[in-house]
């Protein structure tokens, strides 16, 4: 049985220039490991917009990927304010980015549905004041 | 092929990358997050958002090409990160809906 391979980001806060890049260079790895368009295409969705929340709202955070022999875990933690309201968040179309964030494209309120939409599993837990950290797997043996 | 139909149709612009030969569907859209889960691999994937994080998206989404409706373009530093990630981008004087109809005139 093979060793698991993990993969470690500091995602930097208030940096859209350079956010993605995290899930861009996780994206490349998969590539060369030969995970199928689907199960990269999944993980690449799910980090990035991932990535994006931790830039937006937590002022960075940190990005580990860990690739076990049925697995692809996902955990993205950070210390940013908490979710007030899990539920609501949850819900498409809810978002509370600031104005100048919408300007760029981003606060369509899509970014947790879609994570949960392109993982197999996912759990938050947040705490007000002290942080957020989400674990998300996508399964890659059929 | 079909890319060659639509960029002479609507005039495109080539403005970073390289020309694909083909596309599978289109999408029309700027929000990101719906950017992200709707362009499939292959797709054109028009919008006026030109920031750098639609480099970022293209690329995660393995678009065939961005095409940036009513002459929008990037800055250089954008552009050279397309070229960077391999993501071709367009641009085109024509509005999103206009761009719509001539590609499904083009494939009809």
């Amino acid at each position: 049985m093979a060793d698991n391979i993990t993969f470690h980001f500091d995602v930097h806060g208030d940096n859209f220039s350079s956010a993605g890049e995290a899930s861009q260079l996780v994206k490349k790895k998969l590539r060369q490991l030969g995970f199928t368009p689907d199960v990269i295409r999944r993980v690449s969705i799910a980090m990035y917009e991932g990535e994006i929340n931790m830039v937006i709202h937590a002022d960075g955070g940190a990005a580990d990927v860990t690739v076990t022999d049925e697995d692809i875990i996902i955990v993205l933690a950070d210390r940013g304010p908490g979710i007030p309201d899990v539920e609501l968040a949850m819900q498409e179309g809810y978002s509370t980015a600031r104005e100048h964030i919408r300007s760029l494209g981003f606060g369509a309120g899509m970014g947790l549905p879609n994570m949960k939409k392109y993982t197999d599993t996912m759990t938050i837990d947040t705490e007000i004041g002290v942080g957020t950290t989400i674990t998300m797997t996508v399964k890659h043996k059929a | 092929m079909k890319t060659e139909l639509v960029m002479n149709k609507l005039s495109l612009k080539l403005l970073a990358g390289e020309v694909p030969e083909d596309f599978e569907g289109v999408y029309a859209g700027d929000f990101l997050s719906r950017a992200m889960s709707r362009v499939s691999e292959g797709d054109l994937w028009i919008t006026i958002m030109n920031n750098i994080n639609v480099i970022a998206v293209a690329s995660l989404a393995d678009a065939a090409a961005v095409i940036l409706a009513e002459g929008v373009t990037m800055d250089k530093a954008t552009l050279d990160a397309a070229d960077a990630k391999g993501v071709t981008v367009f641009t085109c004087d024509s509005t999103v809906y206009e761009i719509c109809r001539d590609i499904a005139s083009v494939l009809s």
